[in-house]
Parts: structure tokens; C-alpha cells; sequence
């Protein structure tokens, strides 16, 4: 399938695979975008240029929209003197457009998420770093949603709701210096309560990830406030620094207040 | 260092009560199947007013008494009006069972008026393989006001509609801002309203037998396979197996319930002694259990396929990215659903071991 990076800001179009910088002229402003951008950032300006913007990936067209696999990256490692302090994802025409928020700190290495997604319509898909000195830098992918009958609606509401609950928290093997990636998997149905119960005409109440922490070493990596705009088992790729190695631990809150936790040890990076 | 604590708790969170008010309205981000469903269905309730002259839907006896009608291989549009699936009837000496009612009440009128051609009979069951729009949405054409029309599904299709039913019904205010050109406007609540699908009132658990008058038809429902609302209909008679879409056949298969669930039920089904098998999508006059063959193959290769990527750590982006529908000669609508599928496989397999 097609992928787009973008870089946006230029008027010129350099098409380019893998990691180089793509400049797109498709950042068209939509009435929803300019609404969540007053109510967010009030006024404040936002960079769409230059070496700071998010690294946005996000598929052309969506295979399966209820699961359209997102990734967002700084461009630059974390620093205690310049760092990613948030990523705002926006989905513009999403029923919640602002989709998540991500806070991270120095201690993260790098900000990053790579996660899933609901699209359910054809929509520009933001990413907006904020970054410590208090600038905002955007990057926007124009995605298309395949749909389908696959829209809001779990394929086994039985099974997830049997399994809800689970985590499963990995840190991959240290392939190289600097920061490195980890994977969180939570089994949650991560319902919209966008369905209507037929007989009872009622709408069934939304219950889905509203929180993540993560931690290591009992300091904070990343932090993220979550909407159903997450795809059912919401999945987080992030970076961590593992120094001479310790204890990683996600913990998740759902909208019912459940909370579940999970920890993993986790060796250095000379060590293993 | 502390993360900062969230401004923006307050607008992410806040955000949501008061859009639930106005969800049904903001929901535009609708399937294109749902709309397309709706702009089929204004078409029907146009041509509800001539209902009388509806054209019979061809019809092939593939068995004595039973009678399907074979959908195109194409996406929902206003030309196919929703002809998509296989569907049609079997006739007992005392009513009559349809099987699966198209993807619009316009082909379930047509489906009617092919019933009529051949018998006099009441009908009595209306029997939803699954949930998909394909297979329901007729099902409005075959309303009794007096009630003696039974509708029958799987123990699990009324939530499987109801989760849906949403997005349909998001599709009217969809409309009204964002017209639908086969609509016609004012006539986009009446189509909405119509193509809403008629849930079941008679659902299985298990089996359950029906009785069209001397001919019984066993009904079964499964496991989670093409779907979680899966149910086949057994033919005593003539042996005939309606397998709805745990059966395709030059359509591609997909994937919306588990796929190593379905390659379970399709070792079950292989055991079962049909002598006619009616495919949701595929030819009438299928080997059985050969015509299972070329989907476990498809299903198999599926799992192949993820199930590597996962071991080589492979991400979801990546395993989609590589996904070649070009590969698969012999399914059509590949290009449409292949890397929907690998999506499905992946979600699922990444939870083993």
C-alpha cells in the first residue's frame, strides 16, 4: 500500500519513499480544523516548515477503517533543552476530532507513538508537536478511508469482552543505541457507544481506554489521554531510554475507571 | 522531570459529553457501504409506488423446490441496486422459506415477485445467513403487517444489526448535508427508515428446525467465523447446504468475524453430506466439499502470510504496505479487500503465542 510522509510547508511536491522529507501541498485548512485549532492553540502561531515538525506516517488509503495504523515521530532525540513536551493527534472529521494527546519528558529519549486509529470518513489526520520552548510545528496527511461495513463495530463483541483487560508490554531487543522502542497491547473493546440498541432505542454507553501511563524506573515516559478514536485493542508503539536497564510499567485507566497494569524488566543497552 | 500536567484534559474530555448530543448528526465519517445502501434504498422507496410491476428476479432451481438467485461480483452500487449476494427460497406444501433478501428492498421485492412466479404460497420464514447489508437489507419487503412472517437469525445477529444500524441511520442526516444524488432529497428519510433492516424474531442457539409443511429446513448457528452471527440452513429434502458467507466462491472472501474461527467451522462443514451447496457469493453448482478448497486455501495463505510478518516483527503498517493483491488470481475484488484482510489477520494472530 501506498504511504506518505509528510513535511509540510512548501509549495513543492518531492515525492520520496522511506524516510526522506516529503513536502505535500495538500494542508488544506478545513472548518473543523480551524475550530479545534482556536479552541487548542487560541491564536498561537504554528509552524508548518521547518526542522522541527512531526514526522507524520498515515496510509493514502485506509485497508480497514476502523484500524488505520498511524505513526508520529520527532524528528530529533529529546534533550533536556529541547524536547517534545506533547503530540496532539486530530482526525479533522472525526465525531471527536482531537484523538489523543501525548505528553512525554526528556527521559522518553524520543517522542514517538505509532498506534491504530478509526477514520471514518475521507479527512485530514494532524499531528502538532508542542514543544518545550512552547512552539507548535504540524504535519497533516490527507487519508481515505476505505470503509466498508467494517465502520465502528467490533467483529466479536463476545470475545473482547471476555479478554478486556489484558496487557501485554514488550520492549524490543537493544539493536542500537539511544532510545528503544517498547509495545504495549491492551485487549479493551474500546467501544464509541455509537451503536443504538434496537429495542430499547438507546445509545450504549462509550467505554474505551481513557488513559495511559508509562513508566521506568518509576519516572514518567510517556503519558497519553485517549478518546475511541483508538481502534478496538488499542496498540502503542513508544521509545524509552533503558541505561544499565530497570523495570518498564504501563498502567491504563478506561472511561468505567477500570485501571490494569503491567511491568516488565528490562535490560540495559550494552547488557541485553 | 514530571509530565506537564494536561491543559488539555479539560478540552479532550469535555469535549465528548456534549458531543454525544449531537453525535448522530457529526457522525458523517459514514462506511461507503452505508451510503451506498441508502442510496440504493431511496431508489426502493421510489420504486415502492410501482411494487405492483416489480420485475421477478431470475431464479435457478438448483434443487427441487429450491430456488436461488445469483448476486454479481461487485461492489454495492445504483447500477447492481444492491445484487449482490446469492438469495432465494424454498418452497414447502405449506409456505414458503426465503433465504437471504438482497442488498436493498427493491431486490427483496424482485426476490417476492420471482416466489410468485412460482408458488401461490404464503411466506412464512425470512432466514439471514449474517448480518451483512448484502443479505438483510431485502428483508423490508417481506414485512406482514399481520405479523405471520417469521424473521430468523443467528442468537447473535440482533447486536450485530443494532451496532450497525447506527451508521446506517447516520447516513440520513449524512444526506441532508451532504445530499445523495440518488436520494432525491425529501425522500432520504422514508429511504432511511426503510432500508433500517428488519432484526430477527426468532433466533437460533445451536440448531433449530422449521417447518415449511412436509419439508424441514435445519437451521445452525456457529461459532465466529465469516462473522459472529454465522448460520447455515440445511435442506433435508434435497441435501441442500445454504452456507451464506461461510462460502465464497470467485469473490474474495472477507474476513469480519475471525479467521482461524472460520477455518475451524470450515473443517466442520466439510464433514456435513450436502449434495447441493449454495455459496453467500459464487457459481450454484459447486463440488462439495471440493468448493471449499480454493477459500481454505486463500484463508490459509492469510494466515501464512501474518503469521510471518509477526515473527520477523514486522508492524502493521509494514505487513499491509507489502501485501500484494495482484498475487490472487482467481479472486475477484481483491484489490478491494485483500489488505482489509491482512488488517483482520494481523489484529487477531498478533495476540498468539
Amino acid at each position: 500500500m501506498e504511504r506518505r510522509q509528510f513535511l509540510l510547508g512548501s509549495a513543492v511536491l518531492v515525492p520520496t519513499w522511506g524516510f526522506g522529507l516529503a513536502r505535500a501541498d495538500d494542508d488544506q485548512p478545513t472548518p473543523e480544523w480551524d475550530q479545534l485549532r482556536e479552541q487548542l492553540f487560541s491564536g498561537r502561531p504554528i509552524a508548518t516548515d521547518g526542522p522541527a515538525l512531526p514526522i507524520l506516517e498515515a496510509p493514502a488509503r485506509a485497508a480497514d477503517a476502523a484500524t488505520v495504523p498511524l505513526a508520529l515521530r520527532s524528528p530529533f532525540d529529546q534533550s533536556a533543552s529541547r524536547y517534545v513536551k506533547t503530540l496532539f493527534l486530530v482526525i479533522d472529521r472525526n465525531p471527536t476530532p482531537l484523538a489523543a494527546i501525548f505528553h512525554f519528558t526528556p527521559e522518553s529519549g524520543r517522542a514517538e507513538v505509532e498506534t491504530r486509529v478509526r477514520v471514518e470518513q475521507y479527512t485530514f489526520v494532524r499531528a502538532i508537536a508542542e514543544l518545550n520552548d512552547g512552539s507548535l510545528h504540524l504535519a497533516s496527511s490527507f487519508v481515505k478511508a476505505a470503509g466498508g461495513c467494517s465502520a465502528p463495530a467490533g467483529k466479536d463483541p463476545a470475545a473482547a469482552a471476555a479478554n478486556l483487560g489484558q496487557l501485554r508490554l514488550r520492549a524490543e531487543a537493544a539493536l542500537e543505541e539511544g532510545p528503544r522502542r517498547a509495545r504495549l497491547m491492551i485487549r479493551h473493546p474500546n467501544t464509541s457507544g455509537l451503536a443504538m440498541d434496537q429495542l430499547t432505542r438507546f445509545y450504549a454507553k462509550p467505554h474505551f481506554v481513557r488513559e495511559l501511563n508509562i513508566l521506568y524506573r518509576g519516572q514518567p515516559v510517556l503519558k497519553a489521554e485517549l478518546t475511541f478514536a483508538i481502534s478496538e485493542n488499542p496498540d502503542f508503539s513508544f521509545r524509552f531510554l533503558p541505561g544499565s536497564g530497570g523495570e518498564l510499567e504501563a498502567r491504563v485507566v478506561d472511561t468505567e475507571n477500570l485501571s490494569f497494569t503491567s511491568r516488565v524488566q528490562v535490560g540495559g543497552t550494552g547488557g541485553g | 522531570m514530571p509530565l506537564s500536567g494536561s491543559t488539555y484534559v479539560g478540552l479532550l474530555s469535555a469535549n465528548l459529553p456534549s458531543r454525544w448530543l449531537s453525535v448522530r448528526r457529526s457522525w458523517r465519517g459514514l462506511a461507503a457501504f452505508a451510503k451506498a445502501a441508502f442510496a440504493l434504498a431511496g431508489l426502493a422507496v421510489f420504486g415502492a409506488v410501482h411494487a405492483q410491476t416489480t420485475a421477478p428476479l431470475p431464479v435457478a432451481e438448483v434443487a427441487p423446490g429450491v430456488f436461488v438467485h445469483q448476486g454479481r461480483h461487485e461492489e454495492n452500487s445504483v447500477d447492481n441496486a444492491g445484487d449482490i449476494a446469492n438469495i432465494g427460497f424454498v418452497v414447502g406444501e405449506r409456505c414458503v422459506a426465503v433465504v437471504d433478501s438482497g442488498g436493498t428492498p427493491a431486490i427483496g421485492r424482485a426476490l417476492l415477485a420471482a416466489i410468485r412466479q412460482r408458488t401461490a404460497l404464503p411466506v412464512c420464514y425470512v432466514v439471514n445467513t449474517h448480518m451483512h447489508p448484502d443479505h438483510v437489507l431485502g428483508n423490508a419487503a417481506f414485512v406482514d403487517p399481520a405479523g405471520s412472517v417469521r424473521f430468523v437469525g443467528s442468537i447473535r445477529l440482533p447486536a450485530a444489526l443494532s451496532a450497525r444500524t447506527a451508521v446506517y441511520q447516520s447516513a440520513i442526516s449524512l444526506s441532508t448535508g451532504e445530499p445523495c444524488a440518488c436520494t432525491g432529497g425529501e425522500g432520504s428519510e422514508a429511504a432511511a427508515l426503510e432500508a433500517r433492516p428488519v432484526p430477527p424474531d426468532l433466533l437460533v442457539d445451536g440448531e433449530m428446525s422449521l417447518d415449511l409443511g412436509g419439508r424441514a429446513l435445519h437451521l445452525r448457528s456457529w461459532p465466529t467465523a465469516h462473522t459472529d452471527n454465522d448460520l447455515t440452513v440445511f435442506d433435508e429434502a434435497t441435501a441442500t447446504l445454504w452456507l451464506g458467507d461461510l462460502l465464497f466462491e470467485e469473490r474474495i472472501p472477507v474476513v469480519d468475524g475471525s479467521l482461524r474461527g472460520w477455518l475451524a467451522v470450515l473443517g466442520e462443514l466439510r464433514t456435513l453430506p450436502a449434495r447441493h451447496v449454495v455459496p453467500g457469493h459464487g457459481a450454484l453448482d459447486l463440488r462439495w466439499p471440493d468448493a471449499l478448497v480454493p477459500m481454505e486455501r486463500y484463508l490459509n495463505g492469510l494466515v501464512v502470510e501474518v503469521r510471518t510478518a509477526l515473527r520477523a516483527r514486522k508492524s502493521l503498517a509494514e505487513t499491509v504496505d507489502a501485501a500484494d493483491p495482484a498475487q490472487l488470481t482467481g479472486w475477484k475484488l481483491a484489490e478491494e479487500y485483500h489488505r482489509r484482510n491482512v488488517t483482520a489477520a494481523y489484529v487477531e494472530l498478533e495476540w498468539e503465542d
